[in-house]
């Protein structure tokens, strides 16, 4: 009879007989996906709050988008779980001793915070669009929906004067405010969840909650830089086919747009970046300088086992060469997509290398674990914590940005501060 | 608009709002609520007592586990296991020591023969002259008094007796493996038929009825004892509190309520 975990387990040399790797790839996903929300958002707030006006038209588009990747930062939890119909356990009883308790509650207070910013962002434009639908004499379908949307949407507030659009701009600036410690501790709070882990000696420190949210807010930028980039891509690409289909924008507006935000964003990526890494090569630095009782272990598989996953993939080619890439002067859009896919793989091995990392030695400090991702999957469990499960909640949130742009549409759109 | 009623009620509701002392959102635990209910602390603390000199890894104990708490036989997780240490000198006869230590299958069928279980299919077979000293170590629930498990479950699925034993609700936890995880002992895991954290309970459903565990009934040699700490005249007390027991782990800040005579460093 199999047990879980043991699909994916090899062992090693002495390990306790219950010992599996039983937090998987879809736990690599949680705090990827995460973080990926937390620095969307961080983006987005540093026009919003910080009036940092070069970031003006990604800053839309990347609110909508941490929108998006809200919903499927819980997915990989729900994937993972033993008893996933249970999951509203947590927040039927609570027990705050544990660090996943509050989840729920952090979680659904950053949701309301990003709908409510995207409510006032959007309240001119749903009042704009119900009013002209609701005028149309013959609407098609789409269009009817479209109108009953728009028309729940606006809450009922359809004042939309100089002054009330005045207010709904102060409401943006204190919402984008608030956000961004909630955004913080949000994902802070993953850190926390396994920094908190004293049975672990790889996530047991004090600055994991902090290498988390820098590396978050890495990934969040490098994500909304790369996907702007493709939607941009294929606005040109249009605008190209039917130059006189797009009103008032020609490819060169578009591509001067571009590179003018992708250059502005990986500077604000690189300080991440540096901030980032520093963290994670001190935590590196004094566990090998204090070595402490686990450090004869952790160093045989930092150095050993994990060598090329965290010096190759993570360090070198998901850090240094994309630092490299961005940090030369007159960026270019081919560059930028180069070096953003590099970061977010390096972001990406981050995850793993703690979280499988810290899974791949045993409690013993005698014996070693070994992972294999179930790729092709045989049953229900290594679908869900299998390669299949893991590129199904990085599928997921693209669905979710094509369906909120038809109703919060990100380009195109005067903006109104 | 507000108007006289509303503004009467609203404020009654106020009132009775304000009214509300801050200890109706208390969180009680179960023994805490017992203490205020009986006025009367648990009288009993279960502890379990290992004599790692008198085991002979004869497996009875894991074998008699998993028929008494229905953990399936064949499957790699068990509630309690014996682990075996070999310290042997090096090839090179060289001052620094070797040790070995493997628990295949946890020790279900006994150790019956030399070979050491290096995993991944691999065995070793140290020559006879070469071993320094051998031994084994059965392990379980320590049932610490400040358990990491029960701390971190996140919906309060785990929790600790009055008694000290760790328990675990089937119907409520949702397997987040986080109590796995916290566990720095290894005993838990995720029961293949339930699909639930599971773990030693010292077989609460025997030791309630003033039985002994599987596993003390199943040792020929006396190996494993459970008392309670909290009768002076206890056996089992006596022992912990005259002789030079040991506990797992103690840098953990878990108290672990298993205590062993004859420990050795070696034992992880």
């Amino acid at each position: 009879m199999m047990v879980h975990g043991e699909a994916w387990t090899i062992k090693e040399l002495f390990t306790y007989p219950n010992e599996y790797i039983y937090w998987s790839i879809q736990i690599v996903m949680y705090p990827f996906m995460t973080g990926l929300v937390a620095g969307a958002f961080v983006l987005s707030s540093l026009y919003h709050v910080f009036g940092i006006k070069q970031l003006k038209d990604i800053a839309r588009f990347s609110l909508v988008f941490s929108f998006a990747l809200l919903p499927c930062a819980p997915l990989p939890l729900l994937l993972h779980l033993q008893q996933p119909l249970r999951n509203m356990h947590v927040m039927m009883t609570p027990h705050f001793t544990s660090a996943i308790a509050a989840f729920g509650i952090v979680f659904v207070t950053y949701g309301a915070i990003v709908a409510a910013e995207l409510w006032f962002l959007y309240r001119k434009h749903f009042v704009e669009t119900a009013l002209a639908l609701k005028n149309k004499a013959d609407k098609s379908a789409y269009e009817t929906v479209m109108y009953h949307v728009n028309n729940l949407l606006t809450l009922g507030a359809h004042d939309i004067s100089e002054l009330a659009l005045h207010r709904d701009e102060r409401a943006i600036k204190i919402m984008a405010g608030i956000g961004i410690p909630v955004a913080c501790f949000l994902h802070g709070y993953a850190g926390f969840i396994f920094g908190s882990v004293k049975a672990n000696a790889l996530w047991m420190t004090p600055l994991m909650p902090v290498i988390f949210i820098m590396s978050a807010v890495v990934s969040g930028i490098a994500l909304c830089m790369i996907t702007y980039i493709v939607t941009m891509e294929g606005r040109k690409f249009l605008a190209k086919r039917k130059a006189a289909a797009c009103p008032g924008e020609s490819c060169a507006e578009i591509e001067s747009v571009e590179v003018n935000v992708i250059r502005m964003t990986a500077k604000y990526l690189l300080g991440f970046l540096v901030a980032a890494i520093s963290l994670e090569l001190l935590d590196l630095i004094f566990r090998g300088y204090t070595a402490v009782k686990s450090w004869d272990m952790l160093r045989r598989v930092i150095y050993g086992k994990d060598f090329y996953n965290i010096f190759v993939f993570q360090y070198g080619l998901g850090n240094l060469v994309p630092f490299i890439l961005l940090l030369i002067p007159g960026l270019t859009i081919r560059r930028a997509v180069v070096g953003t896919l590099l970061v977010l793989l390096g972001v990406f091995m981050m995850r793993w290398n703690v979280v499988i990392g810290g899974q791949a030695f045993s409690l013993t400090f005698a014996g070693f674990m070994h992972y294999h991702l179930p790729i092709i999957p045989h049953d229900m469990e290594t679908f869900r914590e299998g390669l299949f499960g893991a590129l199904f909640i990085i599928g997921s949130p693209y669905v979710l940005f094509f369906i909120l742009n038809k109703i919060m549409p990100v380009f195109g759109m005067k903006e109104s501060h | 608009m507000i108007t006289r009623r509303k503004l009467i009620a609203n404020t009654l509701k106020g009132m009775a709002a304000l009214s509300l002392p801050a200890a109706a959102f208390e969180i009680l635990t179960p023994d805490r609520l017992n203490a205020i209910i009986y006025n009367d602390p648990a009288k009993v603390r279960y502890v379990f007592l290992v004599d790692t000199n008198k085991c002979v890894g004869c497996g009875l104990c894991v074998k008699a586990c998993k028929n008494e708490n229905e953990i399936p036989y064949d499957a790699n997780v068990t509630r309690t296991w014996v682990e075996r240490y070999i310290i042997t000198r090096d090839e090179r006869h060289e001052v620094l020591e070797k040790v070995f230590a493997d628990s295949p299958k946890g020790a279900r069928d006994g150790f019956i023969t030399g070979q050491i279980d290096l995993g991944h299919g691999n065995i070793y077979m140290p020559k006879k002259e070469d071993i320094d000293k051998a031994f084994f170590v059965p392990k379980l629930c320590n049932q610490c008094d400040n358990p990491a498990c029960v701390q971190v479950c996140p919906v309060g699925a785990t929790y600790q007796a009055d008694d000290g034993v760790v328990l675990i609700d089937r119907k409520w936890c949702i397997g987040c493996g986080y109590c796995v995880m916290g566990c720095p002992y290894g005993v838990r895991f995720f029961h293949p038929v339930h699909r639930v954290a599971d773990k030693c309970n010292f077989c609460y459903h025997r030791i309630k009825k003033g039985m002994k565990t599987a596993c003390v009934d199943a040792c020929p040699f006396g190996a494993r004892l459970i008392g309670n700490y909290k009768d002076p005249d206890d056996a089992v007390t006596r022992i912990i509190n005259t002789k030079r027991v040991g506990v797992l782990k103690e840098e953990f800040g878990t108290r672990p309520q298993v205590f062993y005579l004859g420990l050795s460093m070696e034992v992880r």
